[in-house]
């Protein structure tokens, strides 16, 4: 039997001690709002004006049409100009520019066969630093780039094979997809560096010998120790769903009881993950450092920054094993596009498993006992 | 009731090639005080921990309040009360919600909590201390108050470990004082120390060393055993004295006192005459009654291995 009074005092304890640590309260507060503002802001998948550099082995009025309006698409800009091919490879050597436009001599008549629809040739050439893959697709996607109507006044607007519409986020901003996975994210971190001190720094400081030795059933002391980090969680997500709205314009989920019912659930299953860590931990640093340990791959591998699509299938399985990757799936899925969570049951599922293992092993691996 | 509220055969505990406690013997009576005496890593603080449940023995029967350890370990919890070595109450809580915190733990109903507590702040004189962290205590008050929350839930058996290491004389006096009071009321106490004065204080005591018991019985008991073996010296000379008495095959031991020699005999005198016909001129010797440290003395360290 559990004693809910002995839970009670454990928890008032840690709302006690919380709330004397200022540095550790005021985290709370900052950790979401400075992760916010600086990947709200910073992060952007959508690639504009790389630098480029600029051959012109023409130097006539076809060639400056063609620079305008490459400028004009903001794909690239133009910031460097050479005169032969070898000093932009240079350029591109040192970093100065990620992409070289060269210009061949004959562009005028390249540009007149192109018109009259008997190009055998391409007009230009890119020269592009491919050892970053994302800029360079950009580059990559200017193959297509249909030029100004001067040019192409003959041949007429392209036509699209396909028509396509974008649900969800039709802007295709990056902040909205963005902003609810840090949640994901903030709240990993967060939660589990808040437990995974929890049970060691009892020990470190002494408190723990003490402690084993009263009647405390360690269901009692475990679940003490993580429910008053729900209610931080909780006022996490709402900071950051209620910043992310007035500063990026992402939307306010409609269903909110889908919301905090998979909100809570990462929480619990990210508590549990951190006292996992705790019991193992012998002191705050191995703590912190295994932290860390499980707080990387929860950003690269849950889908928050890398599509879980993309990733092989074993990465997928290894993704399938942390909390966040569920939740930033079902997070995304209520907050962008209204979904139930009943629809997303897996996930729901697979959090509430890993909550319950965990504080099973949890539970049988904290011993009453020094040895 | 037993009258005995600890009785153990054969404890031991090994740390992998490490015999950290060595087939203990231990009967103490319910209500006594008793006292391990010790130097560091003598084994004090392991025994105390098995003798809570907290360590597992490697071997050896051991009954604490009629229940068998370590199966019953769970349900002694709450019949006894146990004082670790380093402060283990949570600095960044005030004294009264330390001792409200574990009195909660104990399961204490809230009116006899209350009670209790306000009972122990006047008892151990923190009433004006209350709303104080308990990291900003003095060590004496420090003490006091993990005095105060190990017995919060009366338990008939109280563990202390090194309970005054870190507290200033006057308060430890003070501090035996509860003790005794706690014993009057029935409550039997486990202390080890390393302080002879605080030894002499306990009703019984055990002497260990390397994890084994060297001897145990009443500290006046075991000083009596030592009579007529312990003589002071006095005159001149003390210092190449010493060194000539330390060769003497009947010498256990000798420690300069001050202005005198304190010399442990292997076997009483028979007779001063003895002793006094070998001493050189100016040195004049007389029996005296052996103190605990003698017995100490006696029976660790080098003289101990030599008198074997």
């Amino acid at each position: 039997m559990l004693s809910l009074s002995r839970m009670l005092a454990v928890i008032s304890k840690e709302l006690r001690q919380l709330s004397r640590d200022r540095i550790t309260f005021a985290m709370i507060v900052m950790i979401p709002f400075i992760q916010l503002l600086l990947f709200g802001y910073a992060i952007n998948t959508d690639v504009r004006q790389v630098p480029a550099g600029l051959v012109d082995l023409q130097g006539g009025a076809a060639a400056r049409q063609l620079v305008h309006e490459l400028q004009a698409s903001q794909a690239v800009q133009f910031v460097r100009q050479y005169p032969h091919i070898s000093e932009a490879e240079a350029g591109l050597t040192a970093g100065d520019v990620n992409a070289v436009l060269v210009i061949p001599a004959d562009v005028e008549r390249r540009l007149s066969d192109w018109r009259l629809g008997l190009a055998d040739r391409e007009l230009v050439q890119w020269l592009s630093d491919a050892s970053d893959p994302m800029l360079s697709a950009v580059i990559h996607g200017l193959k297509q780039l249909p030029l100004g109507q001067t040019a192409m006044l003959q041949a007429g607007p392209p036509l699209s094979t396909a028509a396509v519409v974008h649900y969800f986020n039709p802007e295709r901003r990056t902040a909205v997809n963005i902003v609810p996975g840090l949640i994901a994210v903030i709240l990993t971190m967060t939660m589990i560096l808040f437990t995974s001190a929890a049970i060691v720094r009892e020990r470190e400081q002494g408190n723990m010998e003490f402690l084993i030795n009263t009647p405390i059933r360690p269901l009692e002391l475990m679940l003490g120790k993580i429910l008053p980090y729900l209610l931080i969680g909780v006022l996490q997500t709402a900071l950051i769903l209620g910043l992310g709205h007035l500063l990026f314009q992402v939307p306010l989920p409609q269903d909110w009881l889908s919301l905090w019912l998979v909100t809570l659930l990462f929480i619990l299953a990210s508590l549990t993950l951190g006292l996992l860590i705790s019991t193992k931990a012998q002191t705050q640093l191995q703590a912190m450092q295994m932290t860390v340990f499980v707080l990387l791959p929860s950003i690269l591998l849950s889908g928050f920054m890398f599509p879980y699509a993309a990733m092989p299938t074993i990465a997928q399985w290894l993704a399938e094993i942390l909390p966040a990757t569920h939740y930033v799936r079902m997070i995304r899925a209520v907050v962008l596009r209204n979904t139930h969570w009943l629809e997303l049951w897996p996930d729901v599922l697979a959090l509430l498993l890993f909550t319950c293992i965990g504080l099973l092993l949890v539970t049988l691996r904290f011993k009453k006992k020094l040895d | 009731m037993t009258a005995l509220a600890i009785d153990v055969h054969g404890m031991s505990k090994q740390f992998g090639d490490y015999q950290a406690v060595s087939q203990l013997d231990l009967q103490v009576p319910t209500g006594c005080i008793y006292g391990f005496l010790g130097p560091n890593g003598c084994g004090k603080s392991t025994s105390i921990r098995m003798l809570t449940g907290l360590l597992t023995p490697s071997s050896g029967s051991l009954q604490v309040l009629g229940l068998q350890l370590p199966q019953q370990a769970e349900q002694l919890r709450s019949q006894v009360g146990y004082m670790t070595q380093k402060f283990s109450l949570y600095d960044n809580l005030t004294v009264q919600e330390n001792l409200q915190f574990v009195g909660q733990i104990y399961g204490l109903p809230r009116r006899q909590r209350q009670q209790r507590q306000q009972e122990l702040l006047q008892l151990y004189h923190l009433d004006d201390k209350r709303q104080v962290m308990a990291g900003r205590l003095s060590g004496g008050q420090k003490q006091r108050l993990a005095l105060a929350a190990a017995t919060i839930h009366q338990p008939k058996l109280l563990f202390l470990d090194e309970p005054t290491s870190a507290v200033d004389p006057e308060n430890r006096r003070d501090f035996w004082e509860r003790l005794f009071d706690l014993s009057e009321q029935g409550t039997t106490i486990l202390v080890s120390t390393h302080y002879m004065d605080e030894a002499e204080r306990c009703h019984q005591l055990a002497i260990l060393e390397l994890g084994q018991k060297r001897i145990d019985g009443a500290p006046t008991m075991l000083m009596q055993h030592l009579h007529g073996r312990v003589i002071e010296l006095r005159g001149s000379g003390l210092r190449p004295l010493k060194t000539e008495l330390e060769q003497w095959p009947e010498v256990l031991s000798v420690a300069q006192i001050g202005q005198s020699l304190r010399l442990l005999l292997r076997l009483a005198l028979p007779e001063l005459g003895w002793l006094t016909g070998r001493l050189p001129a100016g040195i004049s010797a007389e029996v005296v009654r052996p103190s605990l440290e003698d017995v100490f003395v006696a029976h660790t360290g080098r003289a101990y291995a030599q008198s074997q």
